[in-house]
């Protein structure tokens, strides 16, 4: 049916991560970017709102509740608009379940799924950036062999969501010039975990660079065993996530500013008083908007299952894009304060930035 | 519900005005293009044939009397009539702009009559008159006077920019009652061509959309019926409803300027598209944007705007038939598709090359026809003050 309305259950739930945001991310998120660390107490609450294991069937320890890529975009954007990095290692292991969920095959189910969906969360991870120029998703330079009925896995991968702590990491590689995914055991010799990286934003979410040198897996790891994965499949909902949590940090850098330029008195008045102001303002107010609708357009469409590729990629390209925009108005708009790390709006244009380069961190 | 794929229903009105817009007006747009000033007489079949789809008539008043609420699986009027209206767009548009009996004061005919005067003038193709040489955005300011003398209303005045001008019947023209009391006093009157004293002074040359015709009308000692003040005859002194109504029908008629915008960038990206494959360029939304060609890139970039422009359309179409209050949604929806549709066009002749400049294509008069849904009805910046007084909750005195 069409409409913009939230269900009732979409309403709660909304307004349950928002509160939780509210009361253990907002205030924290400023520490969290000093620290480089989310303390696992405020994990460990979001984890057990359970809307990343909510579609598992119950036997593998999920709810069994219908797949809603909406409701999740819906809960990515408020996360994200307490902190991206919060949003990203809240969901983590939704990466790799939601892949096994739909794709995997019975065994694979039964063998990992009861591993990550517990009451308590327990970190696993997807690896798609690749840490070299002309990366593209679509195009991994990771390559899966076969061999001898085991699969060789070699290539590089970085940006990877604790690949330190994780205990499995789901891996984009090309078998056979066709792209797939693969489960790769933490502890398997073929695989280096590289020091921790260090980037422009995303400060708090540990991120890795890993090494694959002809690391060895089963060929039951492969996810779909012999009939492979929809890859493209996992593309398009990363790539949905990706914009619902453009859309969470631009709404936080738009609510800031506009709040700090009714506050901010300058020759005499509130700067919101004057046109360059509040036409940035304005602005920033319907990116949000045509952020969120195509996100939620891509979404609705992938929950009626119909094929959403189109739609997703424009959201995705287009939340890029504009996250940096409404960022970018952000700090403009606060001045020499927005510049200076004791407010956050410089902390979501460093944030913003990965929106658009970065693929495969959260999925809906 | 969340759900944004448009039901069966709205699909058959677009595939059905898709027809009009590729069979009807397509094949004449370059005639009348070059033909100003020349009606199209091509659009007489669409006198009357419209019903209430996809022509410029909003619903009854924006209040509401519930009847038009959308029902499980169809769409209110508004959103039919966005959907009509983008069709059209695509179309041509200022074709559209012609259609006989689907003017702007047909639209506040439509909103604000009593019965007699909708029985009287509801079928009568109708201008709309507002703007003046001194008053444009600052429609509150114009200074056309209407003083009653005995059972007749007596304007003066000189009113500009009126579209239809030449082909109307009738034109609602706002004037004062009260130059003392501002906007209160401001009220909309309906005088019928031929009136002594009312006379079409000349017809624009423009930019764009040259199948519509532009005018000034003078109003010198011009008479007309007391009956025809538009909507109830009280004039409250200190109240600025008259006013404010008639801004009212905008909240319904910006969606259809950004429906128009939405219309006539989708065309321009078409044939964009159309003439990029042609020339081998494979557009399958699927390699990472920044390793593709800077064409590919830019015209995705062009589509995932018109993309966000039509949401925000459809959304400020949708919240009027679920009788919420739109204003915010409908200027959005009038500043984002006006800017970029905007943009659009101008890309696309661009991405085009020789293509985009010349007339063999449409695409150059796509660009001069884009431009005006930039400005009439409330230019972009209009909008921008309307969006950001709103957000920022500060009154018109305080964001000027
Ligand atoms: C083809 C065409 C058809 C039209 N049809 C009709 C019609 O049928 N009926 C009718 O009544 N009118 C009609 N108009 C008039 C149209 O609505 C006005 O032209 C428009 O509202 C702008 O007014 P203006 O041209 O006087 O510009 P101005 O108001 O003089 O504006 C000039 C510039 O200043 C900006 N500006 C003005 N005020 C502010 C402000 N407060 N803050 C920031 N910027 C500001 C504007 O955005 C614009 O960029 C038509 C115009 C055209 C060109």
């Amino acid at each position: 049916m069409f409409g913009f309305l939230m269900s009732k259950e979409q309403k709660m739930i909304k307004e349950e991560v928002g509160k939780l945001v509210k009361d253990i991310v907002i205030e924290d998120a400023h520490d969290m970017d000093e620290n480089g660390e989310i303390p696992i107490e405020a994990i460990q609450k979001a984890w057990s709102l359970g809307a990343s294991v909510s579609k598992v069937p119950e036997e593998y320890g999920g709810y069994g509740m219908t797949d809603s890529p909406v409701e999740t975009a819906i809960i990515l954007e408020e996360l994200a608009y307490g902190d991206m990095s919060f949003a990203i290692a809240a969901t983590l292991p939704a990466l790799f379940i939601f892949p096994l969920e739909e794709m995997g095959t019975e065994d694979q189910k039964k063998k990992y799924l009861p591993l990550y969906c517990k009451e308590t969360y327990t970190p696993c991870t997807l690896a798609i950036n690749e840490p070299h120029f002309g990366f593209d998703p679509v195009e991994p330079k990771t390559l899966a062999v076969k061999k001898n009925g085991s699969i060789i896995l070699n290539g590089q991968k970085c940006f990877v969501p604790a690949a330190e702590k994780a205990s499995h990491i789901m891996v984009a590689a090309s078998l056979d010039g066709k792209n797939e995914l693969f489960i790769v055991d933490r502890n398997n010799p073929g695989l280096t975990v590289s020091e921790r990286e260090k980037n422009i934003g995303l400060y708090p979410l540990e991120t890795y660079e890993i090494t694959l040198s002809d690391c060895e897996i089963p060929a039951e790891d492969r996810l779909g065993e012999g009939r492979g994965c929809d890859y493209d499949k996992v593309l398009q909902k990363t790539r949905i996530a990706m914009s619902a949590i453009g859309t969470g940090v631009s709404r936080a850098s738009y609510e800031f500013a506009r709040e700090y330029a009714k506050d901010r008195v300058q020759f005499g008045e509130p700067i919101a008083h004057r046109q360059t102001i509040a036409f940035m303002i304005a602005e920033m107010a319907y990116e949000v908007e045509c952020m969120r609708l195509m996100t939620w357009k891509a979404a609705s469409k992938l929950e009626t299952g119909h094929d959403a590729k189109r739609e997703a990629y424009l959201a995705k390209i287009y939340a890029g894009e504009m996250t940096m925009k409404v960022t970018d108005y952000g700090v403009q708009i606060l001045g020499g304060h927005g510049y200076v790390r004791e407010y956050p709006v410089e902390r979501y244009y460093r944030n913003g930035r990965s929106i658009s380069v970065l693929e495969g961190m959260a999925i809906v | 519900m969340i759900g944004l794929e448009l039901p069966k229903s709205a699909l058959q009105l677009k595939s059905m005005l898709n027809n009009v817009a590729i069979n009807l007006f397509r094949p004449i747009a370059r005639k009348y293009d070059e033909a100003e000033h020349e009606y199209p007489k091509e659009l007489d079949v669409m006198r009357g044939a419209m019903g209430g789809l996809g022509g410029r008539r909003p619903p009854e008043d924006s209040a509401g009397k519930g009847k038009d609420k959308p029902e499980s699986e169809s769409l209110g009027t508004n959103m039919m009539t966005i959907i009509g209206t983008e069709e059209m767009g695509y179309g041509d548009t200022g074709l559209m702009l012609s259609i006989p009996g689907r003017g702007l004061g047909n639209a506040a005919i439509a909103a604000v009559a009593t019965e007699e005067q909708k029985q009287k003038f509801g079928d009568k193709w109708a201008a709309m008159a507002i703007t003046e040489p001194e008053s444009g955005s600052d429609s509150g300011s114009i200074t056309t006077t209407a003083v009653l003398d005995g059972d007749e209303w007596v304007l003066n005045g000189e009113k500009i920019f009126v579209t239809c001008a030449d082909r109307c019947e009738v034109v609602v023209i706002w004037a004062t009652v009260d130059p003392s009391a501002g906007k209160a006093g401001i009220k909309s009157f309906i005088v019928e061509k031929g009136t002594p004293g009312f006379k079409l002074e000349k017809l624009e040359y423009k930019l764009g959309i040259r199948a519509s015709d532009t005018g000034t009308f003078v109003l010198k000692d011009c008479r007309i019926p007391k009956e025809n003040l538009l909507g109830s005859a009280e004039v409250k002194k200190r109240s600025t409803e008259g006013f404010k109504g008639v801004m009212k029908t905008f909240d319904n008629t910006r969606p259809m300027v950004a429906a128009m915008s939405n219309g006539v960038a989708r065309a321009a990206l078409e044939l964009t598209r159309e003439k990029m494959e042609e020339g081998g360029c494979k557009l399958d939304y699927h390699r990472n944007i920044n390793n593709i060609g800077s064409m590919e890139k830019e015209y995705y970039m062009l589509e995932a705007n018109l993309e966000a422009m039509r949401l925000l359309t459809y959304k400020a179409a949708w919240m009027a038939d679920n009788k919420e209050f739109n204003s915010l949604e409908a200027s959005m929806a009038k500043a984002k598709a006006g800017r970029c549709g905007t943009l659009i066009t101008q890309k696309c002749c661009e991405l085009l090359g020789p293509l985009g400049i010349s007339q063999k294509y449409l695409a150059e008069k796509w660009m001069r026809d884009s431009k005006i849904l930039d400005i009439f009805e409330g230019t972009g910046q209009i909008q921008h003050l309307i969006i950001a007084r709103n957000v920022l909750k500060l009154s018109s005195k305080e964001l000027r």
